[in-house]
């Protein structure tokens, strides 16, 4: 029954053109701030604009404020575990190496094996960290 | 009183081969995958004999050790993406789940066969990939080395990439099916555990699979283009290829084992003739495993190089995992106290289940325990731990249904005896191939190793004395089932006295499941209250 209802539910054509100058001056937020450089926050900025645009999208051009809930929780639960990916992955590709260089590294001067080895190991962790600065210059200059 | 099979049925209503490559009958379809699946199986396990043959001796019997990585990655490969994904939802879930709610068919019968087809299709790619250099990856296809060797890797991953096509469709298929075609009367909360469970798993299935098919479509890109997402000489993380591999995989583990725990819910309700107890909380704890299983991946890297903050992160959250698995078994339990228990082989592999999954579920919680895993990490310890697991749980839950839904499937009854036999001779051999892995592992013997230290040439023989053990008791199940499909006894419309909607039907079903639509009259495990018209006499008598 509820299906059919949000079947027929025909919106006004204010509403659909209301919503379409909001996304349209969102689009125009976007490009102003893009302008201006707001050190870490640019990337928050760009997404958090694109978020409230898509959220739009979704609610009223997709229907789905009106439609029966389970799509809402579909629709919101596959951003959760999108979510979830993202942000269980920084806990890793964000903190690599944190704890090694406070705990780890004295124990490590002291044991043999790194003493021998100790250039190479040195020219590796250059290497990588040289890789990730690397890697955070690109994703900052495509910010802006 | 004896039994007969009735005259028409869905196995007779239509005949020919087209009859049946055409069929958009649920239980068509269901035995359609029980012949390629348990084909896999077949094919899992001759790779697995062959390894332990290899092992018999640290010398080279059968293989140097080029052809026993290829030997381990096939055996791995098969039985996960072929075999053990799809066994209990695509074989069961199938052909069970819609007469136990009640419906005519799934909901979309014709991408039900469809999925069966896409199986096909990934199937061929898998033979294919064996017979043109095959693949020494493992089963997790882990950069750099799955984008560095020569053997056969783009078709086994697109057979990989195809295959969760296949396991998406079905899962899609049930989830409408369980939302929009319960017979009237039937809520959420008097649906038997079996749907629960096909039900959590067809979530995992729909989650969780296409990151799966993202992740080897990049794996693909990154052989074929060289696009270095997973190459840190061009600025990409091998690491993070694990992420995404196990942002599929560790959830479908579950996808593998909650299936398995649905059946036993029913085994033991209804061999215990007694109210399931804690309906609510195995319900329930099946979307919990199906939820907490999505947030413990990284377990599998603890030594891979994550950071060590994931690494607590993740180690923290595995043990809640064990939560809603406790939760089960102790109401699988409580259900059996002073129930009147009777010991047909469907409740033997039950019982195997509940023994063989708390050992294969308490090795869990010790590997989840970040400072004993970077010691057990890639040891014997894992590959025990996950063989009680899967074959432990998986396996005997699969054939613990296959017996109980034989009668049902094809209407007549195998040998009580020799299937009892056959359970026996599993469950001794499981234990003695697998139990001693878990010593040869906290002694050091590394996983996937043609060849060891004669200290462990002992334990190793052991081991492979019990693979033969279980390989001659497989081999017994497939004779004395498919003797019953011809010439077995009428098992009759409930052989097992069982209380859920399926064995309303005759056995073998009609093509349209029941006659006329169906009501539901009484709770899936109201033992207490009724007692099943069409089974006053039960087809033996103990």
């Amino acid at each position: 029954m509820k299906d059919d209802a949000a079947q027929r539910h025909i919106l006004p054509l204010n509403l659909y053109l209301a919503v379409g100058s909001g996304l349209l001056v969102l689009t125009v937020i976007t490009v102003a701030v893009a302008q201006m450089d707001f050190g870490q926050m640019n990337l928050l900025i760009a997404m958090g604009i694109a978020v409230v645009k898509a959220t739009l999208v979704a609610m009223f051009f997709m229907h789905l404020k009106y439609d029966n809930r389970i799509y809402m929780l579909v629709f919101v639960g596959s951003l959760l575990f999108l979510g979830v990916f993202i942000i269980f992955t920084m806990f890793d590709t964000l903190r690599r190496g944190d704890i090694y260089e406070e705990i780890a590294e004295p124990y490590q001067k002291e044991a043999v094996i790194y003493r021998t080895a100790e250039t190479g190991t040195a020219s590796s962790h250059a290497a990588a960290d040289s890789s990730h600065n690397a890697a955070e210059t690109e994703t900052e200059t495509s910010d802006h | 009183m004896e039994h007969t099979i009735p005259e028409k049925h869905y196995l007779n209503e239509a005949t020919g081969w087209k009859s049946w490559l055409m069929t958009l009958d649920h239980k068509r379809i269901g035995i359609l995958y029980m012949i390629m699946v348990m084909f896999s199986f077949f094919l899992g396990g001759v790779f697995a004999l062959l390894l332990r043959w290899e092992l018999i001796s640290p010398d080279k019997i059968l293989m140097g050790p080029e052809m026993y990585n290829q030997a381990f990655s096939l055996h791995g490969i098969i039985m996960i993406f072929l075999f053990i994904i799809p066994s209990i939802p695509a074989i069961l879930g199938n052909f069970v789940m819609p007469l136990m709610i009640g419906a005519k068919d799934v909901a979309f019968p014709r991408l039900n066969l469809a999925s069966w087809y896409i199986y096909v299709i990934g199937f061929c790619f898998a033979v294919y990939a064996l017979f043109t250099g095959g693949i020494d990856t493992g089963w997790t296809f882990y950069t750099p080395y799955s984008n560095e060797t020569t053997t056969a890797v783009i078709p086994i991953l697109t057979a990989a990439f195809v295959l969760g096509f296949s396991s998406i469709f079905t899962g899609l298929n049930f989830i409408v099916t369980i939302h929009k075609l319960r017979a009237p009367g039937m809520t959420w909360f008097q649906l038997p555990l079996f749907v629960w469970a096909i039900y959590a798993t067809a979530l995992i299935q729909v989650l969780a699979t296409p990151v799966l098919g993202i992740t080897l479509a990049l794996l693909m890109l990154e052989r074929v283009v060289g696009i270095g997402i997973f190459d840190p000489a061009m600025g990409g993380d091998p690491v993070l290829f694990q992420h995404f591999f196990w942002f599929y995989s560790h959830p479908a583990v579950y996808i593998m084992i909650l299936p398995g725990m649905g059946i036993i819910s029913e085994l033991i309700a209804t061999f215990s003739h007694r109210r399931i107890f804690g309906y609510k909380f195995i319900a329930f704890s099946s979307l919990g495993i199906a939820f907490t299983g999505f947030l413990v991946w990284g377990h599998h890297m603890f030594v891979s190089g994550q950071s060590d903050l994931a690494a607590v992160i993740f180690s923290f959250l595995t043990f809640f995992v064990g939560i809603p698995s406790g939760i089960k078994i102790l109401n699988w339990m409580a259900t059996m106290y002073k129930g009147s228990i009777s010991l047909d082989t469907p409740m033997l592999w039950a019982l195997s289940f509940l023994i063989l999954f708390s050992i294969g579920g308490f090795t869990g919680i010790v590997l989840g325990t970040l400072s004993i895993d970077v010691h057990l990490h890639d040891t014997y310890f894992v590959v025990s731990h996950f063989h009680y697991v899967m074959v432990g749980g998986t396996v005997m839950a699969i054939f613990g249904g296959l017996h109980y839904w034989w009668p049902k499937i094809w209407g007549r009854m195998y040998n009580e005896t020799l299937a009892r036999i056959a359970v026996v001779l599993i469950f001794v051999g499981f234990n003695v191939t697998f139990f001693v892995q878990f010593i040869m592992g906290t002694q050091g013997m590394p996983r996937r190793y043609y060849t060891y230290l004669p200290q462990f040439q002992g334990m190793h023989g052991f081991s492979s004395i019990g693979a033969l053990i279980m390989g001659v008791g497989f081999l017994l199940i497939g004779i004395y089932l498919i003797h019953a499909i011809f010439k077995g006894k009428p098992a009759g419309p409930n052989p097992w006295r069982a209380l859920t909607m399926e064995w309303e039907t005759p056995s073998p079903p009609r093509a349209g499941n029941f006659e006329g639509a169906q009501r539901l009259t009484h709770g899936p495990y109201d033992y207490d209250k009724v007692v099943p018209e069409n089974a006053l006499k039960q087809y033996k008598t103990l």
